[in-house]
């Protein structure tokens, strides 16, 4: 690895606010984090620069449910990288409702580590006889 | 006829908490009508994250937000009219209201002391863009492509052009390109993005999504779908340079050009209306010009934090149990908020100077180093930098507010001198 | 009784009015065939919705217009009762602001006496402002007419179709007429996309396309040109709204921008007059200049006109104009059975009743035979409209069906009850569904219901929900299910 002193910028995307970041690395290495306002915007910083990650949401085919989709998302953030994955295999799921806040519909999808999880319920759709 | 202390009309993050703060208070008789089948207005279908880092300390999706919000509202007791729809108010005299809605059980006739009117707003549409050419399908307002997706599972279309660097249109942008879209561009008139930083980051940046900054959309081509735009580079004065104009192919258009507050139903009404938020004017219980009527949420004023909208439901409950405690809001004196310099609204309007206010503002145009001055309570708050898209939020306390004896209070915003 | 059997291409005001007229004979059996998916898309779908009184036609240069927008204008009134078309006859106004001005007005008064328009009037400053107290105080003079009115176009169509199919006649849609047969002497059939169709007469009234349906039986002598005009239409609650057609004095080209309120209460301005080369029958684009032009027009008409971000709506409609400039209507020259009602520019919408009067004459001159109907059903219901009627009755209806109770255009109040009945009667879209119930008009455009129609759409048409159709073929409102791209 060459002795090479990296500075990166990043916009922190932990809250709102959007801190404007600056990591230096060398030797792959952090040397500092500055800019930030709180900690979680040099835990997201020390992340970003290495190993981004996000949270991964969509909503899946639903059946029998009071909607016809179920909103879920990852339950920690994942690899940026591995989102397209997770999205094209996320399309080919199908759940039936009920189904509640918190419940999980996919564990640690594709080795993420990370179990898929309703955010939003769906009642089960009453058939009037 | 029912009777009510409080009715809330619209079922949104605002409503729901104004419905839940007013029971906390005391107040007896609530009533929240919605006209969907499920609460929460719009969140439910903003199935992102990076709501209520305020109000829950937690980072929450758009219905994870709601789901916490209701679970809080059912520990409470007060009657929830959903699939009903309010079509006509009518302000029968300082105590009394009457709230007229529709639902499949037929014409609701409620008649309440206060109202706290929380029914969002709405987006602009094409034609109020001034964008022209023919008018084929294949073009949605932001959220309406977002409730095809997310609530019904439509998929609107492969080759996508957003208008409007908003945060709406920024987060469309990666909900369609997370779908397997083509985001060709993302089109902004201003020089600067819309839409808060994080949002140009992660949901333009990690999918190299175009963004034209000081461009506009003028023209539609296509006659059943639609099938190009035409684009130009605009100058400062937002006019399109000559010779700029080029065209992108498309099959999808996304306008999310603004959001306007929903009040026709208290225009009706006659209450007083600022030009600045085209919402009503209020004071700092966000009581409107008919006493017992209260305005909160993007129905007052179009917020960026979902936790912003929340607490003005709280604000006006508040109101709303002071008036039904103490017979109407007390101030000796309103005093009229006025603004200098680069500010395009701050709400409240009026404020009484005898309790803390939270106030709401933006600014016209970006800049930096900038500071806010109230002269009457001389007070200077300092801005590293302001920009249209952050709202400003600053609560004025009591104390700092009771030696004011002017009639009004001048906010400006101006530079720092270094 | 072997019937004889016509079929009328075009289901456009004229068609319609048309379709109504013939459906009251025993002996004929009727086709209205039409190339879009549902009626009245065409020219009749954007204009200026305006029922002229009749003192514009020359009726030396233009017989015809003189004569039929006279004549159905009168018809109109009994037509709009039997079929329940809502109109409003509260008159128009043609505005002087010059001497030349003044000069036109005189020529109209005598023009429209000569055509027969009952009670026309010029009328002085101070009784422009009390029949107007927003036309522009500038206006010298004005041609007071009372028997001008405003009509709902599109509504008149469907009433018009809906009425001839309770009476017997058979619609096509989407069905496009590709060739006409002949014998030699008369023409026999026509051919479509959806197969052959044997007929003894046919009847043109293509609008914008009548030259090339009289292209297909050889050697038509007229051209039609689309006349492209624009228009803002403002939110119902903008003020000031007008409570009279207000016109500028006309000009050759056309009566000029026109200030006026439509019958659901919205004000409404327009059109300028673009003519487009004869190909681009389909150029119902908006312009900058042309948006311009008819707003400082409009301006000129009145005392102030509402913000422009009262604005909801800018169109384009297109005007057919023909060859010569007056109405052709009249059979073929050499080949039995074929005849032309082209050209209904303004005032064809005014004049479609009294033209669809001229038919059976026409028929019978030409050797056809004719029996009334005894069971002939003048009459047709229109669509209840919830926004419309007491909280009595908005309760009555619900408790007969709840579906009166879903609110689901929230700016226009329109019911799901709305929208079913709409489907019901032959909207197969969601342009066919806004146009019927108006669901989607009003100021937020169909952002908060157009998802929701489609929805209603997919349930009652049994299809998917992405397969709903915006307008015609190929706008289909999604690409498919929100999964589709991923799986490509």
């Amino acid at each position: 690895m060459s002795n090479k002193r990296k500075v990166v910028k990043l916009t922190c995307i932990v809250c709102p606010i959007g801190c404007e970041i600056e990591v230096i690395a060398e030797n792959g290495n952090i040397i500092s984090i500055s800019g930030n306002k709180c900690p979680n915007g040099e835990k997201y910083a020390k992340e970003e620069v290495f190993h981004p990650k996000r949270l991964a949401f969509t909503v899946l085919r639903c059946k029998n449910g009071t909607m016809p989709t179920v909103a879920v998302k990852t339950s920690k953030p994942v690899s940026k990288f591995l989102i397209p994955s997770i999205m094209k295999y996320l399309s080919n799921v199908e759940v039936s409702a009920p189904l509640n806040v918190g419940d999980v519909v996919v564990q640690n999808i594709l080795d993420s580590g990370a179990d898929v999880v309703v955010t939003r319920s769906v009642d089960l759709l009453e058939c009037n006889s | 006829m029912y009777t009510y202390d409080l009715i809330v009309i619209g079922g949104g993050a605002s409503g729901i908490a104004a419905a839940i703060k007013a029971k906390e208070l005391g107040v007896k008789k609530v009533a929240l009508v919605d006209e969907k089948s499920y609460l929460g207005g719009v969140l439910p279908q903003c199935i992102h994250s990076g709501f209520g880092l305020v109000y829950f300390k937690e980072d929450l999706t758009g219905p994870e937000f709601t789901e916490k919000l209701v679970q809080k509202a059912k520990k409470l007791s007060f009657d929830v009219y959903s699939d009903t729809f309010v079509f006509k108010i009518i302000y029968r005299d300082y105590f009394e209201k009457l709230v007229y809605a529709v639902s499949k059980h037929g014409i609701k006739k409620l008649k309440t002391k206060t109202i706290v009117y929380s029914a969002g707003c709405r987006e602009r549409s094409i034609y109020e863009i001034g964008v022209v050419g023919s008018r084929p399908s294949g073009i949605f307002t932001a959220g309406e492509a977002q409730t095809l997706m997310d609530i019904y599972g439509i998929m609107p279309g492969k080759n996508i052009v957003i208008v409007g660097s908003g945060d709406v249109g920024l987060i469309m942008a990666r909900r369609f390109a997370l779908q397997g879209a083509n985001v060709k561009a993302v089109i902004e008139i201003m020089p600067y993005p819309g839409g808060l930083t994080r949002n140009i980051v992660q949901c333009l940046n990690d999918f190299n999504i175009p963004l034209l900054l000081s461009h506009s959309v003028l023209r539609v081509i296509g006659k059943d779908r639609i099938e190009e735009v035409e684009v130009c580079k605009v100058d400062e004065s937002k006019k399109c340079i000559e010779d700029s104009i080029f065209r992108i192919k498309c099959d999808t258009l996304i306008i999310s050009a603004g959001l306007v507050p929903r009040v026709e139903l208290l225009e009706d009404l006659g209450i007083s209306i600022d030009p600045l938020t085209k919402s009503a004017v209020v004071n700092d219980r966000l009581e409107t010009s008919l006493p017992g009527i209260f305005v909160a949420g993007n129905a007052l004023v179009v917020n960026d934090l979902v936790d912003y909208a929340v607490e003005q439901g709280e604000v006006a409950a508040q109101g709303a149990s002071e008036f039904v405690f103490n017979n109407g809001i007390s101030a000796a004196q309103w005093k009229k908020i006025k603004l200098n310099g680069n500010i395009r609204f701050f709400v409240p309007q009026l404020i009484s100077g005898e309790r803390d206010v939270i106030m709401y503002g933006r600014v016209i145009s970006p800049e930096e180093k900038v500071k806010l001055e109230i002269n009457e309570i001389k007070k200077e708050i300092s801005f590293f930098r302001v920009r249209p898209s952050e709202m400003i939020r600053l609560r004025l306390n009591k104390d700092e507010l009771s030696s004011v004896k002017t009639k009004s209070l001048t906010f400006s915003i101006s530079k720092r001198s270094e | 009784m072997s019937k004889a059997r016509v079929a009328i291409i075009g289901a456009g005001i004229v068609g319609a009015s048309i379709a109504r007229v013939l459906s009251r004979y025993e002996n004929l059996e009727v086709h209205l065939i039409e190339m879009e998916v549902d009626v009245g898309w065409g020219v009749s779908k954007a204009n200026t919705a305006i029922l002229h009184a009749g003192y514009d036609d020359d009726p030396n240069l233009y017989p015809n217009r003189a004569k039929y927008c006279v004549r159905g204008n009168y018809l109109w009134r009994k037509w709009t009762k039997q079929l329940q078309i809502r109109a409003s006859w509260n008159g128009s106004l043609v505005l002087s602001f010059s001497e030349e001005d003044e000069e036109e007005l005189y020529n109209l008064l005598e023009r429209g006496e000569r055509n027969g328009v009952k009670g026309l009037r010029i009328i002085e400053k101070d009784e422009i402002q009390k029949l107007e107290k927003n036309a522009s105080p500038s206006a010298t003079l004005a041609l007071w007419a009372p028997t001008a009115g405003q009509i709902s176009p599109f509504e008149a169509v469907t009433a018009l179709v809906e009425n001839a199919v309770e009476n017997g006649v058979i619609l096509h849609l989407e069905t496009k007429v590709l060739d006409i047969v002949e014998d030699g002497t008369r023409v026999t059939k026509l051919v479509t996309n959806n197969g052959e169709i044997e007929v003894d007469w046919v009847i043109n009234a293509t609008g914008l396309y009548a030259d090339y349906i009289a292209e297909l039986v050889g050697g038509s002598e007229f051209k039609i040109t689309p006349r492209r005009g624009e228009y803002f239409l403002f939110d119902s609650t903008a003020e000031p709204k007008v409570s009279r057609i207000l016109f500028p004095a006309p000009k050759p080209k056309s009566k000029g921008v026109v200030v006026t309120t439509t019958v659901d209460g919205n004000l409404m301005i327009g059109p300028n007059a673009t003519d487009l080369p004869e190909e681009e029958k389909e150029n119902k684009e908006t312009t900058q200049e042309g948006l311009e032009e008819v707003w400082i027009n409009a301006s000129k008409l009145v005392k102030s006109l509402p913000s422009k971000s009262k604005v909801i709506k800018t169109f384009a409609g297109l005007r057919p104009e023909p060859t010569g400039g007056d109405f052709i209507i009249k059979p073929h020259d050499s080949l039995l059975g074929f005849i032309n009602v082209a050209g209904m520019r303004s005032p064809g919408l005014t004049s479609a009743p009294a033209v669809a009067y001229e038919i059976p004459k026409m028929l019978l001159h030409l050797g056809a035979r004719l029996v009334l109907k005894k069971n002939w059903n003048p009459t047709r219901k229109r669509i209840i409209r919830f926004s419309e009627v007491s909280n009595r009755r908005k309760n009555k209806l619900i408790a007969m069906n709840p579906l009166y109770g879903n609110i689901v255009c929230q700016c226009e109040m329109v019911t799901e009850a709305e929208v079913v009945e709409a489907i019901r009667r032959g909207a197969r879209t969601i342009e066919g569904v806004k146009l019927r119930t108006r669901a989607g008009m009003g100021r937020c455009q169909g952002a908060f219901c157009r998802a929701k129609i489609a929805m209603i759409l997919s349930r009652e048409l049994k299809i998917k929900p992405w397969q709903v159709r915006v307008k015609g073929a190929g706008s289909e409102i999604g690409v498919g299910d929100l999964f589709s791209l991923l799986h490509e």
